[in-house]
Parts: structure tokens; sequence; C-alpha cells
């Protein structure tokens, strides 16, 4: 098992900077997510890590090794990849025993291993068949089970679950985060799913254009995002935003000429008698979702923005309304840098 | 409901009797040649023996008596077999290269070895012939025709197994640098399996290409390497043309080409719709 170290990592295509300088460290035996919306550069980080991408310059440290120059099977991590990208000409003992094959392991040693792994994914009764015959969840399993086999001290995840559908996501997602809890082994995961990224990391990598935004457990940058994109980024439906026209005298008293916008997360609205509250605005529509209802509103001024109710009964569509919310949990920040302003 | 049954009806006859239409134009001179390899020269020219003949094995007899046909017919195997190897050889790693380890060149290259077909090969006859025969010493050896046979192959060869290689994903060439599969392994474990249908047609195609080959063969070779080419070639004889022996000699070095084709036809149709099955 061990940490990693990523100093000055940097990564560029000819002209283009995709990765422009990350320092990162990751304790052993942590849960880390990257998170960005498409093209910030998580695969290609995720990449550089696994060795199959070449890194322009820094340094990257997994346990207390260099491993620049290290070939990929030689660094100790194992892959999962979005396509499972299994053998296809080979059955899945074959998939599995692959790499422990490449390695010299001793053949029963193989074995034991091979059907360790299937046991612990439930797919013992699949080692014969080829990726061919085996669905979209199987094949999951038998590429987790392919990176569990070698024994690796860091896994690492690019987007497993994107090709899975959503009751065998969270399914999926569960089964994971259990694995994580019996090896105890770091793993690192890809995802732009930000539910994903909630309910499986220990410490998530906010990431835009190449550049870390944040890095924190999921309930720091859900409650301290550190600027504008985390605030959006993390949290469904996403955070708020509106300046001083948007508001009330009330809501105006929580801003000021440098904290000029307010941030408050569509749960946190409270239905409160019209003229009171921090802001006013028109219902235009209200989407049930059973244990909750999205309400889609417009203020006076055209602005749109989301509550989130449950009870949709007190919504008067069309009328306007006013919501306050506990100050506490509002978030200020500064248009101009996008910073948040405590 | 009406129109699909119509539709289907139409095609089911349709496709058919196109097939057949467009085999039988391709497949009628075979079979005019086979028939009259059976014929006297004299019976061959003649009209009224189009169809109703009385069949003879006598071209045959010749040809293995007065031309020496097996000592073509070894020299076409060997010259053939070996050019197809060495031009796989060659073949494989270099499109295992390009197709894999990608540069910004990749693509003038690929162009440039395709180019080297489009030089009409009667230019460059003189100096490949003062060449081999005046400094070299190589003219009409076996070494000679398998090297021009598999240079001439190579750039298609490249080409194709370029494109049936790239239809193999990235990531499970790199699923398997993951698990640490050396250069070697990779080829033989995972890009020469996924691509086993690909490259037994690319194999098939250059050995037929070699086989048929008439410009150089012929005009390299006297004797000592001369292939069954060169034998339909000699019998274009200046006396005057005799249809029943020439048929004879190109049945005969046609005959195994067909039947290779024939054992071979579902390796050749997978490989050669690979991609457009997939
Ligand atoms: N070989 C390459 N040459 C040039 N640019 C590249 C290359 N590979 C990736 N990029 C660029 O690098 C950026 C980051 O790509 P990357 O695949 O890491 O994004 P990502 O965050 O994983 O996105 P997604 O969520 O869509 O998978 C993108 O803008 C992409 O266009
Ligand atoms: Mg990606």
């Amino acid at each position: 098992m061990a940490g990693l170290i990523l100093r000055n990592v940097a990564k560029s295509y000819e002209a283009t900077k995709v990765i422009e300088s990350i320092d990162l460290e990751i304790k052993d035996g942590e849960f880390v997510v990257f998170v960005g919306p498409s093209g910030c550069g998580k695969s290609t980080l995720l990449r550089m890590i696994a060795g199959l991408e070449e890194i322009s310059s820094g340094t990257i440290t997994i346990g207390d090794q260099i491993v620049n120059e290290v070939a990929p099977a030689k660094r100790g991590v194992s892959m999962v990849f979005q396509t499972y990208a299994l053998y296809p000409h080979m059955t899945v003992y074959k998939n599995m025993a692959f790499g422990l094959k490449q390695a010299k392991t001793p053949k029963d040693e193989i074995d034991q291993r091979v059907r360790n792994a299937a046991e612990i994914l439930e797919i013992s009764s699949l080692l014969d068949r080829t990726p061919k015959a085996l669905s979209g969840g199987q094949r999951q399993r038998v590429a987790i089970g392919r990176a569990i086999v070698r024994e690796p001290e860091v896994f690492l995840f690019d987007e497993p679950l994107s090709n899975l559908d959503a009751a065998l996501r969270v399914q999926t997602r569960i089964e994971i985060a259990r694995l994580h809890e019996r090896l105890g082994t770091t793993m690192i995961y890809v995802t732009h799913d930000q539910v994903e990224a909630m309910t499986l990391a220990d410490k998530i990598v906010v990431l835009r254009d190449g550049n870390i935004e944040q890095i924190g457990s999921p309930i720091e940058l859900y409650r301290n995002p550190s600027n504008m994109f985390v605030a959006q980024f993390i949290g469904s439906p996403k955070m708020n935003f509106f300046d001083s026209d948007d508001l009330t005298d009330a809501g105006r008293a929580l801003i000021n000429s440098r904290a000029d916008i307010l941030g408050i997360r569509p749960e946190h609205f409270i239905v409160v008698p019209t003229g009171s509250g921090v802001i006013q605005g028109k219902p235009n529509l209200v989407e049930p979702l059973g244990e909750y209802a999205l309400v889609h509103c417009e203020t006076v001024r055209g602005s749109p923005f989301i509550v989130k109710t449950t009870d949709p009964e007190n919504i008067k569509k069309g009328s306007v309304m006013s919501f306050d919310v506990d100050p506490a949990v509002t978030h200020r920040f500064d248009q101009l840098s996008q910073g948040r302003i405590v | 409901m009406v129109a699909v049954v119509n539709k289907s009806t139409f095609s089911k006859v349709f496709w058919p009797v196109l097939a057949w239409t467009v085999a039988i134009v391709f497949f009628f001179p075979i079979f005019w040649m086979v028939l009259t390899s059976f014929k006297t020269d004299a019976d061959a020219v003649k009209p009224e023996h189009l169809i109703v003949f009385t069949p003879t094995l006598e071209n045959y007899l010749n040809m293995i008596e007065n031309y020496d046909f097996w000592r073509f017919a070894k020299n076409s195997v060997i010259t053939s077999l070996f050019a197809t190897t060495f031009t796989l050889f060659v073949g494989v790693p270099a499109a295992y290269a390009m197709a894999f380890n990608p540069s910004r060149h990749t693509k003038d290259i690929l162009i440039w070895m395709l180019s080297t077909k489009m030089l009409p090969a009667a230019a460059v006859l003189y100096p490949m012939t003062f060449l081999t025969k005046n400094i070299l010493g190589l003219f009409d050896t076996h070494f000679l025709i398998i090297i021009v046979l598999s240079l001439i192959n190579l750039p298609i060869v490249i080409w194709m197994l370029f494109t049936y290689f790239k239809e193999i994903p990235k990531e499970i060439i790199e699923a398997g640098k993951m698990d640490g599969v050396s250069i070697w392994g990779e080829i033989k474990d995972i890009v020469l399996p996924l691509a086993w249908g690909g490259l037994a047609s690319t194999a098939l195609l250059c050995f037929i290409f070699c086989w048929n080959e008439a410009y150089w063969t012929v005009r390299l070779t006297t004797i000592d390497a001369a292939t069954l080419s060169k034998l339909i070639e000699g019998n274009r004889a200046p006396e005057g043309l005799f249809f029943g022996r020439l048929s004879a000699v190109s049945t005969a070095a046609v005959g195994p080409i067909v039947v290779l084709g024939w054992f071979c036809q579902k390796q050749l149709v997978q490989g050669l719709t690979f991609g457009a099955v997939k």
C-alpha cells in the first residue's frame, strides 16, 4: 500500500497545456475522486499516474519511489478503464490471470488469486466465458477483478460506471465503496458525476481547465466551496447566485460592495409570507420528484433560480412568492475574482 | 405491412439474381479456359467445337512431359511462399508501429509507401534488368524474385495490416501495458489474435498477388527461377497460338490458387469485412 505525491506535474501536447501545474498529496488508503467538467484533464492526470501518458514536467511519487521513468506495470498501480478494455479473445479467467502471468507468478498462486477475486466480485461462475458472452455489469466486474488480482498499491478508475444503466450504476458504486473498505487500498477515481464523487470520496479534487480548483472532503466542498465554480459544481441542483438587483432589502443586507454575490443552495430556501425574506420570485414550473419537488422560479428581474421544497402544495405558480434563508448557510462571493469571501 | 412484404420479396429475387449474374460474368472466362484446356489445339479455334468436342488430356500430358511443369510450379510455390512470409515479417512490425505509436509523420509515410505503387513498372524495367544482370548478378535467382515480389506487395500489405490494427481499441493495448506485457508479447498475445482474420486475408491476398505476378517474374527470369507465369508466357509461342496448350498451362497455374481461395473463403470474407460488421 502506498500514498502518492504529485509535484508541479504538468502536461502539454505540443503548444496546448492540458495540465497546468498540479500539486497533490494522497494518503495511503485514501479514496480520492477527481471531478470536473468534460475536457478538464481528469483522464489525462490519471493516465499520467498510470504511466500511460508521459509527463511534461514535475514528479510523481508512489510510495517512496519517483515513478516518472517507471513502466506502468512496475508502478504498483492497476487501472479500470471506462470501456473495460477486456481482452476479447480470452476467457474471464485468462483476462484476470494475464497480468500475473506476465509477472511470472507461480501457477497455483495465480489460480488462487483469480478465484479469490472472482469470489469477492461474485463472478466465479463466469470464469470460462469470453467477454462477448457477458452483460455490461459483468464485464465491469471482470475489469475490476483484473485490477484486484494484481494486488496493486493504488487502484485507478476512469469513469468506470459511465457505461452502465442507472440502477446498475448505483449498485456498482456501492460495491466499489465496499471493496475499498475491504481492501483498504488507495483508490483514485475519475468521474464527472458529482453524486459519485460525493458518495465515494474521502477527498475530492475539483479540476477545471487543467488546474485544481479545490481539494477537500465532500462535506467541506459542500459547506465551504472556495469559489463560484466549485459552489456550482458540487451539490445538485446547483447553487443559485444572486446579485443586489435580485435581492430584497433583507437579502442585500447579507452582501456588500466586495462580497457582491449571494449564493443559496436550492435546499436551503424557506417559504415565507409574501413581502418578507431575502428574495422574491415567481414560480413557473414545478418538477415533483415524490420526496421533494424542484420549483423553477424567476426573480423580479428575470434571473432564474431553483427552490427545492418538500411541500409543493404551498407553491402558487405564476404569483410572486417570498423565500428566506438562514444566513449561516449562505455563501458570499466576489464577482470579479469569483472567489468566496468569508 | 404490404410494402414491407413486397420489398422483401423483391430483394429475395433481386439480390440473388444480381449475385449470380456477376458471378457468372466473372466465372465465364475461367470456365472457358478450363474447357479449352481439354481440347486439341486444332479444336480450340474451331467455332463448331465451341461446346461439343471430344475431351482430351493431351495438353496436360504434353505440358508435364515436355515443359518441365513441376519445376515451374515448384518455383512459384517457393517464391510466393517466401515472399509472403518475408512481407508479413516486415509488414507486421511496420504496421504495428504506425498503428499504435503513430508520430506526426505516420500519415505521410503511409501515403509515400502507396505512392511507390504509382510508379509504372515499365519505367524501371531497364535499370532493374541492368542492375540485377550486370552488377548484382542476381538475375534469374529465387532470391531476386522473392525480394522483388516482397517489395511490390509490401505497401499494400502494410496498408491492410495498418487498417486492421487500427480497429483494435487503444485501451486494450493500454490494458496490456498495465499488465506488464512486453512488446513481443503484446504483438503475439493481443494484437495478432485480435487481428487474426485480417492477418489471414492479408497473407492470402499477398500470396495470390505473388503467385499471379507476371511482369517481373517473366522479365527477370530465364530458367532457374522461372515461375508458372513464365511458363504461360512461354506458350504464347512465336509459331502461333496454341490455345489448348495455353489453356492447360493456365488452368494448372490458376488451379491451386482457386482451391486455396475456396478453402480460405471464410477467413477472406471475415477479414475483408471485419470493419464493416463490427
Ligand atoms: N493526444 C492529445 N492531443 C491533444 N490534445 C489532447 C490529447 N489528448 C487529450 N487532449 C486534450 O486534453 C484535454 C483533457 O482531456 P481529458 O481526456 O483528460 O479530459 P477529461 O477531463 O477526462 O474529459 P472527459 O470527462 O470528457 O473524459 C482535452 O481538452 C483534450 O482535448
Ligand atoms: Mg476522461
